[in-house]
């Protein structure tokens, strides 16, 4: 789950963590009462969850309390890659003399979590990578006791920090791997973590991602959640326990199993057709949840098409052919439907397909092309 | 599992020590089953909040082989199991796998066991039913199976592609080997290091997610395209520049193993 800078910037203070002074404005005129109790000039900066924001117009530099007021109304309500501006922060500008990285990350190849510092800051951080990996070191925090502050250090002096810097340094540093251990981040990364032109070390810009898995022990964090960051449709599939992600294709994809649903619709475009969705039901595939996941598909305008894959495993096909039935006469579905079915007690579940009037196959690759073909008409 | 005819000889619920189940005593904990009954292996079903716990407690009743069914633990709760298995000397499968089966000898795990054959084909694979899927082609083309290994769809997994392609070169029954990678991560790309270097016998090769979208978490919590990094087309890219033969459907591997099955190194040793 993605949050907020806004957000993020609230978790890093709690780990002694220099900010800007700043707050959120969703309406011009608050943007000018904080620019006003702040008394100097101000970064308003547009809250979504997507990047580059600066480069769209997003993030402007107000002088005065009236400027920032005009700011904040030409960024609220702006869309930036499709989303609407609906938060705005509000924050002290930042006098800057240089800008550095600091990120944390699982290091999934050293089964470890990663600090990662580079002195290229301020841009994308991806980029550096590619262009001057040199330029980016690493330290590997030990999966038991953690990050040592000399590791920090050796970060800071390779970093070219010196003096108070590198102390500085060495407590963000533990502050950012502690907060992201305790909140159960997959990223937690502060760009531009800026040096002051009076030698202090202010971090701009926060962000952070939770491990959606671990979301469960940290229930605070749900108020956390922006609805806007999920189409209709994946917010459903996540509230049914299904992996829904939406894509702008005509077939509508129903299947069993992540691998075998990324398959199902690499198959598809490897034939020449385009999947509306990623969709793993899971396991089980009783009526009431392939009932759930039909109303999903036909949600989708963009469907024309519908492909139910399944792979019977602990789930007999017998079983999973009257869970397609009971849910189509829950649901009624007008699109042409294309199953393919495999697995445990296979015959019988056809032939309770084709009972029902339903065609089925018990091949991918054929049920990919047929869909394809309905998907067409 | 006891179908298959695996000697599962203990089940652990806590408080119900005494009773059986299936025929199966249950003890109350995993270093109680293990004195009284000698198990050296453990298969985990328990939820994602009990799992870590699950998988310490199996590595402290010198369990070698655990076996972790469980979807959906957090990622750092797996940094710091996985880090103590290791310690433990113990070989972790998973979490979030089916499990692994040894065709006509033994199962561990959930998969559908009818659709496998004993031959030479060792599989392995990030996936659960895209497995079966694959067992399925090369079954039914007359292609039995060594081993079929479910190494899981989370980030942090208990064992690798390298370290199980490791014990396929080791194992004398496999002939050849079928991989079956996706997105997120960079364990194909040191998978094809491995295969370059210190793997002698073929490996055919799948990777799904070619049509997934960056930045989107494709149903298992390690499928992710990630920073320009984790695509599929980069890991096609390196296992065929190690010699892997890739195929872009699933049915593609079955004909793969099959033109190699009729070629003549294959039936000069003869699987």
């Amino acid at each position: 789950m993605r949050i907020h800078e806004y957000q993020a910037r609230e978790i890093i203070r709690r780990y002694n963590i220099p900010t800007p002074s700043a707050d959120v404005a969703s309406i011009p005129s608050e943007a000018r009462k904080i620019a006003e109790r702040l008394r100097a000039p101000v970064v308003v900066k547009a809250q979504v969850l997507v990047g580059g924001r600066g480069k769209a117009g997003g993030v402007k530099l107000a002088q005065t309390p009236r400027e920032a007021e005009a700011a904040a109304g030409a960024i609220l309500g702006m869309e930036i890659k499709g989303i609407t501006v609906e938060k705005v922060m509000v924050a002290e500008a930042t006098k800057i003399a240089r800008e550095l990285y600091l990120g944390v990350v699982v290091d999934r190849r050293a089964r470890t979590v990663a600090v990662m510092g580079s002195p290229e800051g301020g841009v994308d951080i991806e980029e550096v990578a590619r262009s001057s990996p040199e330029r980016i070191v690493k330290a590997h925090a030990h999966p038991m006791l953690g990050l040592f502050d000399y590791q920090a250090r050796e970060l800071a002096l390779a970093m070219g920090l010196d003096g108070r810097l590198l102390r500085d340094f060495t407590l963000i540093s533990r502050g950012l791997y502690q907060a992201f251990i305790e909140c159960d981040a997959s990223l937690a990364e502060i760009n531009p973590l800026v040096v002051t032109d009076d030698g202090k070390l202010v971090a701009v810009d926060t962000k952070m991602v939770l491990d959606d898995n671990a979301l469960f022990r940290h229930k605070d964090f749900e108020a956390l959640r922006d609805p806007s960051d999920e189409d209709e449709a994946e917010r459903m599939g996540r509230e049914l326990g299904f992996s829904y992600v939406r894509l702008d294709g005509s077939i509508g994809c129903m299947v069993n199993g992540a691998g075998l649903a990324m398959a199902t619709m690499d198959v598809i475009e490897l034939y020449g057709g385009s999947p509306a969705n990623f969709l793993d039901i899971g396991g089980g595939a009783r009526s009431e949840r392939v009932a759930a996941a039909f109303r999903l598909l036909i949600a989708d305008p963009g469907v024309k098409a519908v492909l139910l894959n399944i792979f019977g495993g602990i789930t007999r096909c017998d079983e999973v052919a009257k869970g397609i039935i009971a849910a189509l006469r829950e649901v009624p579905c007008a699109l042409p439907i294309v199953v393919r079915l495999v697995g445990t007690n296979e015959a019988e579940g056809r032939a309770l397909l084709a009972q029902a009037g339903l065609a089925s196959t018990t091949s991918m690759v054929d049920a990919a092309k047929m869909v394809i073909e309905k998907a067409r008409d | 599992m006891l179908d298959y005819g695996t000697n599962v000889v203990a089940g652990v619920t806590p408080g119900r020590k005494g009773e059986t189940a299936l025929g199966v005593p249950v003890f109350n904990g995993v270093a109680e089953a293990v004195r009284e009954t000698a198990a050296n292996t453990s298969i985990i079903y328990v939820p994602a909040f009990a799992a870590p716990d699950a998988i310490v407690e199996a590595v402290d009743a010198g369990i070698s082989l655990i076996v972790c069914i469980t979807e959906g633990i957090p990622t750092l709760e797996m940094v710091r199991v996985y880090s103590y298995v290791r310690q433990g000397g113990a070989r972790l499968i998973g979490p979030n796998c089916p499990g692994l089966i040894s065709p006509g000898k033994c199962k561990v795990g959930i998969m559908p066991a009818h659709i496998h054959r004993p031959g030479g084909i060792g599989v392995i694979s990030r996936s659960g039913t895209l497995t079966y899927e694959v067992v399925l082609e090369l079954t039914v083309r007359g292609f039995g199976q060594s081993t079929c290994v479910g190494i899981g769809g989370d980030p942090i997994i208990g064992s690798s592609f390298v370290d199980v392609l490791g014990l396929f070169e080791k194992d004398a029954a496999t002939g050849a080997v079928v991989m079956i990678g996706e997105i997120g991560g960079s364990d194909e790309e040191s998978a094809a290091e491995f295969i370059a270097t210190s793997l002698s016998k073929p490996v055919f090769g799948f990777i799904a997610g070619q049509s997934a979208p960056p930045g989107k978490r494709m149903g298992h919590a390690g499928a992710i395209i990630s920073g320009g990094s984790g695509g599929a087309a980069d890991k096609v890219a390196a296992l065929t520049a190690a010699g892997v033969r890739m195929a872009s459907t699933p049915t593609e591997i079955g004909e793969l193993v099959q033109r190699w099955g009729e070629s003549e190194d294959a039936r000069s040793e003869r699987i």
